[in-house]
């Protein structure tokens, strides 16, 4: 046992942060949310480029070879640049819709309801995986474009249940891995967006003088601020344990399938919990224009919601676990 | 990354399975709570066990009967001894935790040939005496002083927290050598519990067990010899075990709740409580925390494997260990209902005393450095925050 990340992971690790924080400004960010469907092509291809969405495949279907622990790895780097786009979906089609692991199409992923939908990047998207059973991938239908969007950088459209076509029909064999490989993507993200919302509020901590101090020294603000990284720290185990548990599963038995699930989904509730007790920490900690969009926390916090609503949803999360007791 | 033991892990586990399951079964009857002499006979039996299979002192060195073994084989240790229902270190804990290891690194020849195999092998049982009334936080400003008579030390004060002080055989004690320096004026003394002049006075806890006791000492003479370490070096001989932590802790407790929390699900299931969304899922969200802090025990062992700390580790985990405590004592409120006004369960609906083990949270965000004082150390040497005020 060893869930320290091993060298590889590390320079995994840093070749991208050194990426995104070249690449992923707020200006560049401002920038990409007017692109049409709030995705930004040739950004997308750059991703592509460095493996974001062939990590897991084989070099053989050109992939890169990587597990999912690695996975994570990355996607917990995307969520800490707050990166636009349905990264996740497209990670998750990669394996059977051609194109998404090149970057050359964008695809969404959407829970399926019987009612009209919200969906995000519609105007950006090629094509739509549609979860539920059976899971399908179809073209991309009409949609409305909402004016205002809960996130300004996911813009979100509404769609007429009966505009959707039937699509093409996902191996079953393949669905749940993908609910599994969603809920701990997810979750990785969501670390991230907990640790650049603790970064960001730390600095500003460090920085911001009232009194003749810096208010970080106060411990009303550290102790919120301690709260928010033990909080995000533990998360960032949690996912780390429950992909390992995946990755050595696809090896040789060691769990049960069903304790996947579980691990997956028990990873994604504590890593949105923490993401919204660290996004909801660095508003406060920067007081009045911690309410503004002066500054970037509460891109965070919206980002967080946006997750919790997407792939299955926060609720389904909780019922996976629910179910095991 | 990677979960999966070793061959020679996965070994060691079946063979530790093989002596659990023989040596479990012929176990006697758990004495009853406050029945300190029982509890002792009943701990050091089993320790004496242990330690006669090598496996008392998974990380003591072998020359005092220990097993020197890796920080992962010492966490199987810890799963199976727990996952099997075997007893915990109970009133060794001082001994075998702290005290040894602290003479282990610290304590001369002779210190380590009188009192280390005793110890782990459960003859010799050990309190502590450090925190006093008004040396809790702040332990540097202790005042229980030590005056210097020929070949003794004369010791006069109080102290507070001794854990089963009345059953005990040594105490490892901080004293006041120079009253005029505060983190360089204290020593740290082996007191044998049976020198006159020690008078305790047990102290009954929340959970209504008298775990703990207040301990007077007037004029209590200790040999010189019984220093450990330099005089007025005992605040660095007292903080030496802190640096050679391995992240095992927690593990058995850790282990227990997450079952606790799988059986109150059974409680509800069988009570009614089940039926109430808001139960399952407010139960799911703990399951899911305690999982998480499962994961990050075994990463702070694979970080001190690797760095010989855990850093900032243990106190992140104490943090996140006691909010789901909390939030399991809150879900155990909700389901018991009623049932929850008997610190008994009724009837035979668990083997667990919940209702006590919802109280006993309590105690978690203040034992061993209170959740203020571990949040100041995740600010401060995590962060970088600035402190408060310089501390003295």
């Amino acid at each position: 046992m060893d869930l320290t990340l091993d060298d590889g992971q590390l320079a995994l690790q840093e070749e991208l942060r050194r990426f995104l924080t070249n690449e992923m400004t707020p200006e560049r960010r401002r920038a990409m949310s007017a692109e049409p469907g709030g995705v930004d092509r040739a950004f997308w291809l750059r991703l592509a480029e460095m493996g974001v969405f062939s990590l897991t495949l084989s070099e053989a279907a050109g992939g890169v070879g990587l597990g999912i622990d690695d996975a994570t790895i990355v996607f917990e780097e995307l969520g800490r640049a707050l990166v636009p786009g349905p990264l996740v979906a497209t990670f998750l089609a990669a394996g059977f819709v051609d194109g998404a692991a090149d970057g050359t199409i964008v695809v969404g992923a959407v829970d399926r309801g019987p009612e009209d939908l919200v969906v995000e990047h519609l105007e950006a998207l090629d094509r739509i995986l549609w979860s539920g059973d059976p899971a399908t991938v179809t073209d991309v239908p009409r949609g409305r474009l909402i004016t205002r969007p809960l996130d300004p950088t996911t813009p979100v459209s509404h769609v007429r249940a009966t505009d959707i076509g039937p699509g093409d029909t996902v191996d079953p064999a393949l669905r749940d891995g993908l609910l599994r490989h969603a809920s701990l993507l997810v979750a990785a993200f969501q670390v991230g967006l907990a640790q650049a919302a603790v970064d960001l509020a730390t600095d500003y901590a460090k920085s911001r003088q009232q009194f003749g101090r810096a208010i970080g020294s106060f411990q009303a603000l550290k102790h919120l601020l301690a709260d928010a990284a033990a909080a995000t720290d533990i998360a960032r185990a949690g996912v780390h344990a429950a992909a390992v548990a995946i990755n050595e599963h696809d090896d040789a038995d060691v769990e049960p399938v069903a304790r996947l699930d579980v691990l997956a989904a028990g990873a994604r509730i504590v890593a949105s919990r923490a993401a919204h007790v660290a996004a909801t920490t660095c508003i406060q900690v920067h007081g009045g224009m911690g309410y503004t969009w002066e500054v970037e926390a509460h891109l965070l916090l919206k980002r967080s919601m946006v997750l919790d609503q997407s792939l299955g949803g926060i609720a389904s999360a909780e019922r996976t676990v629910e179910e095991s007791l | 990354m990677r979960l999966r033991s070793t061959p020679a892990e996965e070994a060691f586990r079946s063979e530790l399975r093989e002596w659990l399951g023989v040596h479990l079964a012929q176990l006697p009857a758990h004495p009853a709570a406050d029945d300190w002499p029982a509890q002792r006979e009943y701990d050091t039996a089993w320790q004496r066990q242990l330690f006669d299979a090598a496996y008392a002192g998974m990380a003591w060195p072998k020359a005092y009967g220990g097993r020197e073994s890796t920080a992962n084989e010492e966490l199987i240790f810890l799963e199976e001894t727990e996952r099997a229902g075997a007893p915990y270190i109970g009133c060794n804990f001082v001994g075998t935790l702290h005290a040894g290891p602290t003479i282990a690194a610290e304590g001369t020849a002779e210190q380590k040939e009188r009192h280390l195999r005793p110890i782990l092998r459960g003859d010799h049982v050990w309190c502590q005496g450090f925190s006093e009334p008004e040396a809790g936080s702040d332990l540097a400003s202790l005042r229980t002083r030590a005056v210097r008579d020929g070949d003794h030390y004369v010791v006069t004060g109080q102290k507070i927290w001794t854990s089963h002080a009345h059953v005990a055989d040594y105490c490892e004690m901080l004293v006041r050598t120079d009253p005029d320096s505060k983190h360089g004026g204290i020593s740290w003394l082996i007191m044998p519990m049976d020198s006159p002049g020690i008078e305790l006075r047990p102290l009954r806890t929340l959970t209504g067990v008298s775990e703990f006791n207040e301990m007077f000492l007037d004029e209590v003479r200790i040999p010189v010899e019984n220093l450990v370490g330099a005089e007025n070096d005992g605040w660095r001989v007292a903080m030496v075990t802190f640096s050679f932590e391995r992240g095992t802790a927690f593990v058995s407790e850790l282990l227990g709740s997450m079952v606790m929390a799988r059986d109150l699900a059974e409680v509800a299931k069988a009570m009614g409580a089940w039926d109430d969304q808001s139960i399952r899922r407010d139960l799911a969200i703990v399951v899911a925390e305690l999982e998480s802090l499962w994961a990050y025990t075994k990463r702070n062992i694979s970080t001190a494997a690797k760095t010989g700390t855990t850093g900032v580790g243990g106190s992140i985990f104490k943090l996140g260990y006691h909010d789901a405590r909390l939030h399991l004592a809150d879900v155990t409120t909700r389901v018991l209902a009623r049932h929850g006004l008997a610190l008994d369960d009724l009837g035979t609906l668990s083997r667990f005393d919940h209702v006590e083990r919802s109280l006993y949270a309590l105690s978690l965000s203040i034992a061993a450095g209170t959740s203020q004082i571990q949040r100041n150390i995740v600010g401060e040497r995590l962060l970088g925050l600035p402190k408060e005020r310089a501390w003295t």
